[in-house]
């Protein structure tokens, strides 16, 4: 068996596994509509601040829907995979002639289904609140293959973290981090609208601002080739860093318990 | 099923060493001829699923080498990994796939083709006995169902030797004996060479053609249960006393006759050291004191009583001991 078919397998595995368990999709789907909904009611009249770039809020906020539903995928990918090392699942893997890169690959799966299934959610409801894609059906597609960049990202880091600690409790931990995450990034403000000089800083250095800008732009802006790149390169970048991380721990569990 | 040929398993001196916890497996030698049933017997905490670990790839020796045939279990671990099967422990299954699901799973993973997987998934539901729940998930399994799709997950490439670590704990008396029968004929009619590690003596006296028993790390004693039993030699007897006051009486009644060995609750055992001759004996000198007996058995010599003489303690109090340091670990962490 090819390495790819061995890949083919496991992602179907993931994606079957995902689809399964809707108490731990839905949430995954709904929390960032909660927040959407509650900071569009909240944050209206920031669309009267000089220099906001969208006629409502609602419009402005849902770029960190897509990002919110990448990270929630992601730990609930990465949880996967801790309880699969505490099933000993893992293990049963490893006998097999399975590749490293196979396995760890397959197992992000489920965090992009989910992060597909969320894309379109969204984007759904977007247009039926009258959001417009500045950048037209091709926008759509680039809005979904960055939500997917995203939900590899968070999805590689937290299943480092499992094979790290080998707990989907310390997993689970993890979930305050990405509100932490979005909190201090261009979530709810623009960069550029943001006066407090260490919020700026924070959202400036945190990578998850540039990833939904990087939505944001096909949105509200068209192509605007600086966000794109910075969106998908940091967010590719974090992609690489992350499974080249996770690959090393897990040869190091595997090898060395 | 096609018969399979000819791995044995050898170890010499393997060890494995936990930093700051000391030697969980402490240089043990092994050899597991083709087509044998190995039980290795011991408590808790005795270096029993270390030592399948290790055999299986899946942990490193820190000292020592195992081979299956001429594979070395480090440097070829892949071909290893090849003919070898395991169900290990703790049943590895996912709750979200289907009996079937995991068979396809791990039919393709080990490279079977469609067609020939098919076949296998349903020859293999078909002895484990779950064709009718093939299409349910694995969450609304019982625990025996578990266990034998753990172990037709073990068989779907056909591997020449099995690694069993204790695959009947938790089972109930009837999913068990269909285990056994399950094993024994893997072993008679196919060939496969078995490494079962158990804590149940009844299991290892019925099912194993040689019995290891391993404590605290190290192998006390090994060889088929009858030889085992017979190093033993005497019998012991049992006595329940009617008035439980009477026990310390008993007790010195029948020090003469014997050593004392563990008995059930509330009773008294001795080893006879005159053999069953001596039974006649003992009724006649209770019967003296005016003792009222409840319950009196003659036992033959089992494999609790090897681990006894071997390690000085019966094997169920081991394990007791076993879990109470567990405990008393887990309540300092």
């Amino acid at each position: 068996m090819t390495t790819l078919q061995q890949f083919a397998w496991l992602t179907r595995r993931a994606v079957v596994r995902t689809l399964r368990q809707p108490a731990a999709a839905f949430p995954a789907l709904l929390f960032p509509l909660i927040l959407l909904a509650v900071v569009a009611a909240g944050l209206g009249s920031a669309t009267d601040i000089p220099g906001f770039p969208a006629d409502s809020y609602l419009q402005f906020a849902l770029a960190g829907a897509f990002v919110q539903a990448a990270m929630v995928g992601g730990i609930n990918s990465g949880a996967d995979l801790a309880v699969d090392i505490e099933s000993g699942l893992l293990d049963r893997l490893a006998l097999t002639p399975l590749r490293r890169w196979a396995l760890l690959l397959g197992q992000l799966s489920g965090a992009v289904t989910l992060a597909l299934l969320a894309g379109v959610l969204y984007l759904a409801i977007g247009l039926l609140f009258g959001v417009e894609i500045a950048a037209g059906v091709g926008g759509v597609a680039v809005i979904l293959a960055l939500a997917v960049v995203s939900a590899l990202a968070f999805a590689a880091l937290s299943a480092l973290l499992a094979l790290r600690t080998g707990s989907s409790e310390a997993v689970h931990g993890a979930f305050p981090l990405t509100f932490l995450l979005l909190t201090f990034s261009s979530f709810y403000l623009p960069r550029t609208l943001i006066d407090v000089d260490w919020f700026k800083a924070l959202a400036t250095y945190n990578p998850v601002s540039y990833l939904i800008e990087g939505v944001r732009s096909l949105y509200i802006d068209g192509w605007d080739s600086q966000a794109l790149a910075l969106g998908f390169g940091l967010g590719a970048a974090i992609v690489a860093i992350g499974i080249a991380c996770a690959s090393a721990a897990l040869k190091g569990r595997l090898a060395h318990r | 099923m096609t018969p399979s040929h000819g791995f044995d398993i050898r170890a010499e001196g393997l060890a494995r060493e936990y930093a700051g916890a000391g030697r969980a497996v402490d240089g043990i030698d092994l050899h597991v001829a083709s087509g044998e049933i190995y039980g290795f017997l011991g408590p808790n905490g005795a270096g029993k699923s270390t030592t399948v670990l290790m055999l299986t790839t899946l942990l490193p020796p820190t000292a020592g080498r195992a081979a299956i045939g001429d594979l070395d279990v480090v440097a070829d671990a892949h071909a290893v990994r090849r003919i070898i099967g395991a169900a290990l422990q703790e049943v590895a299954l996912d709750p979200m796939l289907t009996a079937r699901e995991h068979l396809h799973l791990q039919g393709a993973l080990h490279g079977l083709r469609r067609a020939e997987r098919v076949r296998r998934c349903d020859e293999l539901l078909e002895r484990v006995d779950l064709t009718s729940v093939a299409g349910r998930k694995v969450s609304t399994f019982s625990g025996g169902m578990k266990r034998r799709l753990d172990l037709a997950l073990a068989l779907v490439h056909r591997p020449s030797v099995l690694f069993l670590d204790e695959p009947t704990t938790g089972l109930d008396i009837r999913s068990r004996t269909a285990l056994w029968d399950d094993v024994r004929s893997l072993a008679r009619d196919d060939g496969v060479t078995v490494f079962l590690t158990t804590q149940y003596l009844e299991e290892a006296d019925a099912l194993a053609d040689r019995v290891g028993i391993i404590d605290d790390g190290r192998i006390v004693a090994e060889g088929s249960p009858a030889a085992l039993k017979a190093e033993i030699g005497a019998p012991s007897v049992e006595i329940t006393p009617v008035r439980p006051e009477d026990a310390a009486g008993i007790g010195a009644t029948l020090a003469p006759f014997g050593p004392s060995v563990a008995a059930r609750d509330g009773g008294l055992s001795v080893r006879l050291a005159g053999g069953e001759a001596a039974l006649a004996d003992v009724v006649r000198a209770l019967d003296a004191n005016g003792y009222a007996i409840g319950h009196l058995s003659l036992e033959a010599p089992s494999l609790d009583d090897v681990f006894l003489a071997k390690t000085g303690r019966p094997l169920e109090a081991a394990s007791d001991e076993a879990d109470a340091l567990e405990t008393r670990e887990q309540v300092a962490a």
